[in-house]
This record gives C-alpha cells, sequence and structure tokens, in this order.
C-alpha cells in the first residue's frame, strides 16, 4: 500500500460560493452609492472613503498580527466595514476622524471579540456612534448638495433635522430626496442607488429582502400612524442604507426568517421613537444597534422546529 | 408535500429553499452496463448491513460456489452472505472497514469457471412466512446504502398500517447513474418486485418515484406500468424535482405522500416501506431464480478513472480490480470513494472489497479532492436555510466544537441524516457534518 489516499468526512465536493465573494458582492452593491456621493459631494468623499477602507484594512492586519492570529484581510470584510463606515460620515469630515473610526470599528468592536462572525454589533455603526458622541460637531456639519462645485462650500441641514425643528418647507421635494439631492451622510442620501444595490444584493442571493422590506414598510406605516410624512421619513436619513446594507449584517442579524422579520419591526419602531419623540433627529444607527444585542435571544426563540415534529406537540 | 421545493420565494430568499443544488455530473447514464469478468480473488466481508455481523461457515481450503452460503448470524437483524464466486476459500482474514471497525473477510481464490451451487432452485412460496423466509435467504439487504435487512424492513410490527410502497429511484447523488441503469435494463424485474412486496404488505398505493433528470427511465416505467392491468391501478410513476437530496428516505417519503416521520420513529411509523429500485428488481431476480446476491452493479467514476463506465462485479471484488476493468488510473487518485461525493465515505485504500450496498466506486484526482481550510462562520444562514431537516447545522456545530451537550439536543442533533448540504453550500468550508458526527458521539457516550 504505497499510495496515499486522503480521508475525510464527507461531503466531498463543495459549493462554488465563498466568504470572499459574498464580501466582493456586497462591495460591488455599495459602488453606485459611492459613485453618486461622488457627483453629490464632490471628489472629497473619495479623500473619505480611501481613508476609512485604508485604516480599516491596516488595522485589521496589524491586530491580527499583534494578535498571533492568521492573516484575514483576503476575505475583504475590512474593506467592507471601511467603505460603510465612510457612507455613514459626513463629507467634510476631518480625515483623522475617518481613520480613528475604521480603526475603532475594526480593534475594538471586531477583532477585540474575535474577528469575523464573532463581533455582537455591527462595526461600522457602533463606530459611527463612537464618533458622533465624541465629535458630535464635526458629525453634523453637513455640506449642501451641489455646493462643491462652487467656491465656498455651503453647509445645509438634514431633512429629519428640518423636521424635528418644524421648518417642514425647506424640505426638498420627494424626486430630490429619492436622487440624494439633500444634506446628509455621503452614502445615505442617493435612494435610488442604494436601491440598485439592494436589488443586485437579493439577486445575487447575497441578502433575503425580508429585513430591509420589513424594516422601510413599518417605518412608513408607524410614521403615519405618529402623524409624520411616511415618504420624507423613509427617504430621509439613514434608512435605506441602513436597512439594506447595515441591518442586513450577517453576524449581528437572525438566522431565521421569522427572527428576521421580528428583528426588522424592532429596527423600524425604535428608529420611528427616537425620530419623533427623541432628541436625536435620526435614529437608525440606534436601532440596528440596539436590535444586534437582542439578536441572540430572538434567535433561541425563533429556532425552527425540526422535520416531522408536530407543532402541536407536548414537550417532553 | 409543501415545503421541499426550490419555488420563486424560495429563490428570492423570501421562504426556506431546502437542499443544495450540487452539480448532477451523471456522465454514466447512457453506458450500458457491462459485466466484469471474475477477478483472480474475491474478498467477502462478513458484514455488509446494518446490524449483527454474520460468522464465516466455510473455512480455508473449502470448495466453494457460486450462491453458496458463507456467512449467517441467529440474529434477527442480520442478513446472510453468500459467495459470489466458484473457487476455493484461501483464508479468512480480518478487514479494517472505513468506520473504524475491523469485520471477518471471506478471502476466496477463483476458479474462473463461476459453477453455480447445485442447491440453488426457486424459492417454493405458499405463503407470507415463505417469502420473508425467501427474502432472507436471498441476502439481500437496502442496496441504496443503508443496506438495511430487507427481511425485516418488509416484517413490521403488526402496530403499524402499511398502506403505502416507495419504490426509490431518485438517486440524487451526483455522478451515480446505477440505478437509472437498473430501470431501463430491468424495467420488468423492478415491476414484478414491486408486485410481489406491494401484495405482500397488502399496501393501497406504490409509487415510483424518479427525480426528473432521468426522463428515459420515466418514459420506460410509466409506459410499463400503465400496461399491465392485471394488478389493478396501484403503481404509480412520481416524477420529482432534481434537487439533492431528493432521495433521502424522509425527503422522498414527504414528497410522495405528504407524511412526514417524525424524529427517532420509522417510515413504518408513517404507514410506509420505501425501497430502492435495485433492492425490489433483485428480489424479483431471486424469486425467479434462487440465485441470492453476489454481484452488484456500480457507477465508476470521477477524474483519475480512465473509462467511467457501469459495471457488474461480484460482491468481494478489489476497488483496485473494478477500477483496472475501467481502464485504470488516468491520474494518480487522491481520494477514492464508497459511494457518493455527498454522502460517500473515503476509503484509505484500493484494496478495499465491494460490498452489498455499494452503488458507485468514485476516484478523484488531487485537484477534485482538493480540502478547503475553514474560515470563521459568517452566520450567513446558508447551512439553516439548506437543511431538509430544518435543523440549524451552525448551532450544532458550535455545540459539538465546545462539547455542550444540552444544545446539542435542544437543536435536535439526532435528526440529522447527515446529506451534507450545509457543508456543501457554507462559504467559509466549515466542517459542519464532521463537527455534527462528534455532536452525535458526544451523546451516544453520555448515553443520552
Amino acid at each position: 500500500m504505497d499510495r496515499k489516499l486522503i480521508v475525510s468526512s464527507s461531503p466531498h465536493i463543495r459549493g462554488v460560493t465563498k466568504t470572499r465573494n459574498i464580501m466582493l458582492d456586497v462591495i460591488i452593491a455599495l459602488i453606485p452609492a459611492w459613485i453618486a456621493s461622488v457627483i453629490i459631494f464632490g471628489p472629497r468623499t473619495i479623500v473619505v472613503t480611501c481613508a476609512t477602507v485604508a485604516a480599516c484594512v491596516l488595522a485589521e492586519y496589524i491586530s491580527r498580527k499583534v494578535m498571533k492570529r492568521d492573516n484575514t484581510v483576503g476575505d475583504l470584510s475590512a474593506i467592507v466595514t471601511g467603505m460603510l463606515l465612510s457612507f455613514n460620515l459626513p463629507s467634510g469630515i476631518p480625515i483623522w476622524i475617518a481613520v480613528l473610526g475604521g480603526i475603532i470599528a475594526i480593534v475594538v468592536v471586531k477583532q477585540m471579540f474575535g474577528g469575523l462572525g464573532q463581533n455582537f454589533v455591527n462595526p461600522a455603526l457602533a463606530a459611527r456612534i463612537i464618533l458622533m458622541t465624541s465629535f458630535p460637531t464635526a458629525m453634523t456639519t453637513w455640506l449642501a448638495p451641489m455646493s462643491w462645485r462652487g467656491a465656498d462650500a455651503v453647509t445645509t441641514a438634514t431633512p429629519l433635522a428640518l423636521t424635528a425643528a418644524g421648518t417642514t418647507d425647506q424640505i426638498p421635494d420627494y424626486l430630490d430626496l429619492f436622487l440624494g439631492l439633500r444634506g446628509g451622510c455621503l452614502g445615505e442620501t442617493c435612494i435610488l442607488a442604494l436601491l440598485i444595490g439592494g436589488v443586485y444584493l437579493v439577486v445575487r442571493r447575497v441578502i433575503s429582502p425580508i429585513i430591509p422590506v420589513v424594516y422601510i414598510g413599518v417605518v412608513a406605516i408607524f410614521s403615519a400612524i405618529l402623524g409624520q410624512d411616511p415618504l420624507t421619513q423613509i427617504l430621509s436619513g439613514g434608512l435605506f442604507l441602513g436597512a439594506i446594507f447595515m441591518a442586513t449584517d450577517y453576524v449581528t442579524s437572525p438566522l431565521t426568517n421569522k427572527g428576521k422579520v421580528i428583528y426588522a419591526v424592532g429596527c423600524a419602531i425604535i428608529t420611528v421613537m427616537i425620530r419623533v419623540f427623541g432628541s436625536l433627529p435620526e435614529g437608525v444607527s440606534f436601532s440596528i444597534i440596539i436590535m444586534n444585542i437582542l439578536t441572540p435571544h430572538i434567535e433561541s426563540l425563533t429556532a425552527p422546529k425540526a422535520f416531522g415534529i408536530r407543532k402541536e406537540a407536548p414537550k417532553s | 408535500m409543501a415545503g421541499y421545493s426550490n419555488g420563486f420565494l424560495g429563490k428570492l430568499g423570501i421562504v426556506k429553499s431546502p437542499g443544495a443544488p450540487v452539480p448532477h455530473r451523471k456522465h454514466t447514464t447512457d453506458c450500458e452496463t457491462v459485466d466484469m469478468p471474475v477477478p483472480a480473488t474475491v474478498s467477502i466481508c462478513m458484514q455488509q448491513h446494518i446490524g449483527a455481523p454474520c460468522v464465516p461457515v466455510v473455512k480455508a481450503g473449502d470448495q466453494v460456489f457460486v450462491g453458496q452460503l458463507i456467512g449467517d448470524s441467529d440474529k434477527y437483524v442480520s442478513a446472510p452472505i453468500h459467495s459470489s464466486v466458484s473457487g476455493k476459500v484461501v483464508k479468512i482474514d480480518t478487514l479494517l472497514m472505513p468506520s473504524g471497525a475491523s469485520a471477518q473477510t471471506v478471502v476466496i481464490e477463483t476458479d474462473g469457471k463461476q459453477t453455480p451451487d447445485p442447491g440453488i432452485k426457486p424459492p417454493v412460496v405458499n405463503n407470507r412466512e415463505d417469502l420473508i423466509k425467501a427474502v432472507r435467504d436471498s441476502g439481500l439487504v437496502g442496496l441504496g446504502g443503508a443496506g438495511f435487512p430487507t427481511h425485516v424492513k418488509l416484517n413490521p410490527s403488526s402496530e403499524s398500517k402499511i398502506d403505502t410502497l416507495i419504490i426509490n429511484g431518485a438517486e440524487c447523488e451526483p455522478y451515480i447513474t446505477s440505478d437509472v441503469r437498473e430501470i431501463i435494463e430491468n424495467s420488468w424485474d423492478i415491476l414484478s418486485g414491486v408486485y410481489t412486496v406491494s401484495e405482500l404488505l397488502g399496501v393501497k398505493m406504490a409509487y415510483i418515484a424518479i427525480e426528473d433528470n432521468k426522463p428515459e427511465a420515466i418514459r420506460i416505467m410509466e409506459n410499463i406500468a400503465s400496461k399491465d392491468d392485471a394488478h389493478g391501478d396501484i403503481v404509480q410513476v412520481k416524477v420529482l424535482p432534481s434537487r439533492y437530496p431528493q432521495g433521502a428516505e424522509k425527503v422522498i417519503i414527504d414528497q410522495c405522500t405528504g407524511r412526514r416521520v417524525p424524529p427517532g420513529k420509522l417510515p413504518a411509523d408513517v404507514g410506509v416501506v420505501v425501497m430502492n429500485v435495485a433492492s425490489v428488481a433483485t428480489l424479483a431476480r431471486y424469486l425467479k431464480t434462487g440465485m441470492p446476491l453476489v454481484s452488484k452493479r456500480l457507477t465508476v467514476d470521477g477524474s483519475a478513472v480512465s473509462q467511467p463506465r457501469n459495471v457488474r462485479v461480484p460482491i468481494g471484488t478489489l476497488v483496485k480490480d473494478v477500477i483496472a476493468f475501467c481502464g485504470g488510473y488516468k491520474e494518480e487518485p487522491a481520494k477514492i470513494l464508497y459511494g457518493g461525493p455527498m454522502m460517500g465515505t473515503a476509503l484509505a485504500s484500493d484494496e478495499m472489497p465491494v460490498m452489498k450496498q455499494n452503488n458507485a466506486i468514485l476516484a478523484f484526482n488531487a485537484a477534485e479532492a482538493k480540502s478547503y481550510e475553514p474560515g470563521a462562520c459568517i452566520r450567513c444562514g446558508r447551512c439553516v436555510n439548506a437543511c431538509p431537516m430544518n435543523l440549524m447545522p451552525t448551532k450544532l456545530e458550535q455545540a459539538s466544537l465546545h462539547n455542550r451537550p444540552d444544545e446539542l439536543k435542544k437543536y435536535n442533533v439526532n435528526v440529522c441524516m447527515e446529506c451534507g448540504c450545509c457543508a456543501y453550500v457554507c462559504p467559509a468550508n466549515r466542517r459542519l457534518v464532521q463537527s455534527i458526527r462528534v455532536g452525535k458521539m458526544i451523546l451516544r457516550n453520555l448515553g443520552k
């Protein structure tokens, strides 16, 4: 018996979709919104995104090295985090703050909890919240859309801030909101581009449409109940970015379909509550983070019944 | 019947779409079965079934004939073993099986004459008991891969009211075409076996279930089943979507009848008996000729095999002899399997003998046998979506890796049939099935 054969457990063949392909699909899906942000807020958004992506990738590489773990930069997840973080920042953010955000996302939120798959909240969102509480002015100074072409940068307020202030007559019309011609974080404004990315992710079967559809739908219904204009509510703030790209993060959302529905409803209700009753104009980040923390509990409550176990069967 | 299709909502990811999009790779569907010449020696294992191993009833130096009893057991759950060749017993050896257990094996040097045992004659069957005895004497076990003794399966306890027989011709494993060849080449044997078993069990309905990627087999079976009116209209060909693991017992019962076998129960508990097409045809042939199960049709395929084909070989033929008959190795094999790539067993050597329940031998080159390094679980949920048993493989894996018996029980580890869908779709190449097997062992060792 001179021949050496591999003996391993079945199955002996594997599918073609790998972690890296999934991350690459997310990156591709983010590109339309990124291009829109460059058009709306100018070339500085390129600098911001490159800074956060570079910070995330380097932070991942160095922190894994320091912790004597294998290099995982190749799975592309750090690039996704970097892109998403930049999408959650104002385009005029000082670069060092953006870089700090990238380091917080990767080192504190992701790697210190064990790396990919182990973080209990979304790294980009957690970093955004830390930046927002640490640098409130820099994080809420919004460049007016298309003002980058002029000689002087013009700042503006976001539609939700206008709503909170009661100056609803200054809110751009629905078409401008849909195209992203309003103040806001650099990647959140162009709903059209975000939708294109979302449809791409569903068609490629990277995400299930359950979370985005339920999240946005319930926000519309619940805002209407509370007397808000539902269309302005869903087209403003970070709802589409959050619902399509952040709330659907595999690691921090429930595995089960039933769990996804509960999670999305929770996100929507908390979002609207913060917007309407809270002192902050926007609540997407906080609502997703809160539901991230509840995910393990939702999941264990919605574990599917194994094949052949009858629903009415008494518990033994 | 619901719950096992890859419909529109499943494609959109709104509802679960169980199963895995495994490649079919049915290269040998049109390869008519070739009889392999008798090899110089065969090694007939005494454990080719689920249940008690047989004890050899021959000794070194004995002359044996084709079909002669060479191993038997007095235990109920067991099946006798017959010589597949004529020749002389050289020795009784010990064989290390892929499971890690050892079994006795009767090594026979063949004389090439293939003289049948003079005692062989068709069994006389007058009543139910005669038939059950005949089934046992034929040495028949579930030929689909499980190897459960057929005489036990066909003799269910009197409480279970069997009303449906399902003949499993789904053949959902990639590469394997031995069952579709059985249907194409021996359709009348199958039908005759179906009538015999239907009468024995007193069933009202007999389904011959075939996946829709085998149109010729479906056409042939539908054609002959409709022509025969003598037995009433109990036989129906059931065309199933080609989606792995369509041929898994619980899945095929659900697909044909809408009944779901509860965890820890048998098909008989929901009134169903499932038999493989090759098993039922073999039974029919035994009743006609009296020649027990001594040879087996195998699909020989894989990237390291020169001439992939279907061959009929004497049981006990060594894998290396079978491959030599198929033109030998085209490339250096890196992995050799008993059975298909989803549920088959990897062999440590090509000097293993063919067993009753084998239906394929696959030899993979280094590229095809490539093993992937597992990465971190990203909780994508693909395994949960793919599991036909509605389990959460990633939770089971974690419970197994962290040795948590309570969680293994809570998430029903023992419902897993190890079909491999979860590991197949896992983008992080996690060894889900392997961990789940360990998880089952953790519970077994605790006696739970």
